[in-house]
């Protein structure tokens, strides 16, 4: 990696170090994370801050996300870590029982602000246990904020922002982006901070909006580069947060370019896409010329087989065939259009 | 430490005040008043009183579901505990926590939790963060022997042994894990047996004998305090209600109703402090009385104050 360039994970490990060294209040805590975890997003952190601040915990992801809400609500800013995205099950309790509901259920005299740093994703071979994308089921509760960014400094400022939430915030990785190259900040130590809620406009363009999270928003890119040379111009957005949801700005778009996609790495049934789907003909009904599609994995487990998570995963292939349903779109004989 | 004349009347005190509202509470939650799942501590207000009258406000005090008492002991005042049960918005939590959720931080009181042994990795984050503060607060954890066969606890267990957390487990074991007896859920008879191989200073006490749940805490407390790790305190006591009111108890065996005379904690730590001549008739009387005054102006407050608005809900799901 040369000076101009960072990685998704390098830059979450700079943003942790600059929280840390900014305030005393943050420590980090989870599975092997003062030996830097399995992808070194927490390394050096141990190094420099100690081990009073950088605890390694035993595999007890309900206690050690427990421990988070109780160290939040006494005035630390706790960033746990579930390793998988997978094992958040199993601090699911903690995450939806205690801290979602705190500051609700007390009248508003607790606060939670912890971050529960995880990753998912397919593609790296490792079966059902280790690949899933679950972030749906997060932004089902009200009182939690989901972040999900697609490259390095959005990792980075959004990272930021969640550590300085007075509340609870799931950040979701995705471990297929942590190691590719990408253009650094002029100080890659100081992220800039991007508010939580905001969503980023990839591309610009008039006939097509294709909204994608986590690693979808580069094939996303990558189908928007072919439709071009099709002739047909994708606005490409990136929601960056799910809870709480930009909709202003997926709706300018979709309001200007009458079709909508929706592309994610998770399973398409229940997913987030339902949602943005429901909230887009809620705002652009009347602007609609085509159904709205959603680019989703296939509603199973996903396969250990190489060739058979390659078919699984979702990409820019989809999405393209996608968009060309949503732009060849004709309606029935009769009817509107 | 033992209890004296001071402490025993200060102890009866917090007894008779739980046991009046809670008594209250049954009859107003009969005339569909106070909302909700309702469950009672009548039999266990001593392990309340002497764990939390030997404590500190910046010690701090998590529960579960059956938390009324520890609420009333650390400190939350009656009237806005009445008027959180009743859903009014100067409730203790504005009218949105209800019985199995209470919170009051200016006490040290960080809250009850609906689920059972949901707040006991809590417990250790707020220890954790005490050390990180370089504070000496103790952090007490309540809950009853259902939640030792919970996962949590022994997450729990093990981790505040293994960060040396000054932290002390009072489990209150009734015997009871919601309508089933502690033999049907586990082979273990005691939960301090359970923390033993774990290194914990760790105590079985009748949770019925006041002065030996004050004796037995205080010494835990004070070790805690020096920073020797988790204790562990377990008080065997009589839950004289059902798991929630409204509960038909048909596993419950006829003769606790007899028992209830000789088992009553508010009537033996009386007859001590008569027997020691701490107390005379009247004092006693008095603090009965006390408490009886004070929840018939909490059930008025309450009753005085308005349900919450709508926007008030809204306004709290996230922080600002």
């Amino acid at each position: 990696m040369t000076d101009g360039e960072t990685t998704f994970v390098a830059a979450v490990t700079a943003a942790l170090a600059k929280a840390m060294r900014a305030d005393d209040r943050v420590i980090v805590l989870g599975e092997d994370v003062a030996e830097g975890g399995p992808y070194g997003a927490t390394a050096g952190l141990a190094d420099e801050f100690g081990r009073t601040r950088v605890l390694n915990t035993p595999i007890s992801e309900g206690a050690v996300c427990g421990v988070a809400v109780g160290a939040a609500q006494a005035g630390l800013r706790p960033v746990v870590e579930i390793m998988f995205i997978d094992f958040i099950t199993l601090a699911l309790d903690q995450l939806v029982n205690q801290a979602a509901k705190a500051h609700f259920m007390s009248g508003g005299q607790l606060t939670a602000p912890l971050v529960l740093r995880t990753q998912g994703g397919a593609g790296s071979r490792s079966g059902a246990q280790h690949s899933q994308s679950l972030e749906a089921w997060l932004t089902h509760v009200p009182g939690l904020k989901v972040v999900m960014p697609s490259n390095a400094a959005d990792a980075a400022g959004l990272l930021a922002s969640a550590i300085d939430d007075p509340g609870p915030v799931v950040f979701v990785e995705n471990n297929s982006l942590y190691f590719r190259r990408e253009p650094a900040q002029p100080d890659s130590r100081e992220p800039e901070p991007v508010p939580i809620g905001s969503a980023r406009t990839v591309r610009r363009g008039g006939d097509l909006t294709i909204i994608a999270t986590s690693r979808m928003v580069g094939e996303a890119t990558q189908a928007a580069e072919r439709l071009a040379g099709e002739g047909v111009q994708a606005e490409v957005i990136d929601p960056r947060t799910l809870v709480p949801l930009d909709i202003d700005t997926i709706a300018e778009s979709v309001r200007r370019t009458g079709r909508a996609v929706i592309a994610h790495e998770a399973v398409t049934t229940g997913g987030f896409g339902a949602e943005l789907s429901a909230r887009i003909q809620e705002v652009a009904f009347d602007c609609l010329e085509a159904p709205i599609q959603r680019v989703g994995a296939p509603f199973e487990p996903v396969p250990v087989s190489p060739p058979l998570e390659d078919d699984y995963r979702p990409d820019a292939i989809d999405i393209h065939a996608a968009a060309r349903i949503a732009i060849e779109w004709d309606w029935p004989e009769g009817r509107g259009g | 430490m033992q209890l004296d004349a001071r402490a025993a009347s200060e102890l009866l005190a917090t007894m008779w005040r739980i046991r009046c509202f809670e008594e209250r509470v049954a009859s107003l939650k009969r005339s569909r008043q106070v909302h909700g799942l309702i469950h009672l501590s009548i039999g266990g207000e001593g392990v309340a009183a002497a764990v939390c009258g030997q404590l500190r406000d910046d010690d701090a005090v998590y529960s579960g579901h059956r938390a009324h008492g520890h609420a009333i002991a650390k400190g939350a005042p009656l009237d806005r505990v009445m008027a959180e049960l009743m859903g009014r918005v100067d409730g203790i939590c504005a009218g949105l926590g209800g019985s199995m959720h209470l919170v009051d931080v200016e006490h040290g009181f960080l809250g009850a939790t609906g689920v059972v042994g949901g707040n006991l990795p809590l417990a250790l984050g707020n220890a954790l963060a005490a050390r990180v503060q370089g504070s000496d607060a103790v952090t007490v954890v309540f809950f009853g022997d259902g939640a030792v066969q919970a996962g949590h606890f022994h997450e729990s267990v093990n981790l505040a042994a293994l960060w040396e957390l000054s932290l002390v487990f009072v489990c209150e074991n009734n015997g009871f894990a919601e309508f089933t007896p502690r033999s049907a859920h586990t082979v273990v008879e005691r939960v301090s047996d359970v923390v033993g191989p774990y290194g914990f200073e760790r105590r079985t006490v009748d949770g019925g004998d006041v002065p030996a749940v004050y004796e037995a805490f205080g010494e835990l407390l004070a070790a805690a305090r020096q920073g020797r790790g988790p204790m562990l305190l377990e008080c065997l006591t009589h839950r004289r209600r059902g798991h929630y009111e409204g509960d038909q108890q048909s596993y419950r065996d006829e003769a606790a109703d007899a028992e209830w005379e000789r088992l009553d904690p508010i009537a033996r730590l009386r007859d001590d402090a008569r027997g020691h001549g701490w107390l005379d008739d009247h004092a006693i009387g008095e603090l009965e009385r006390a408490a009886r005054t004070e929840v018939d102006a909490a059930v008025e407050f309450a009753r005085a104050s308005p349900f919450p608005e709508p926007e008030a809900a809204r306004r709290l799901v996230y922080a600002t």
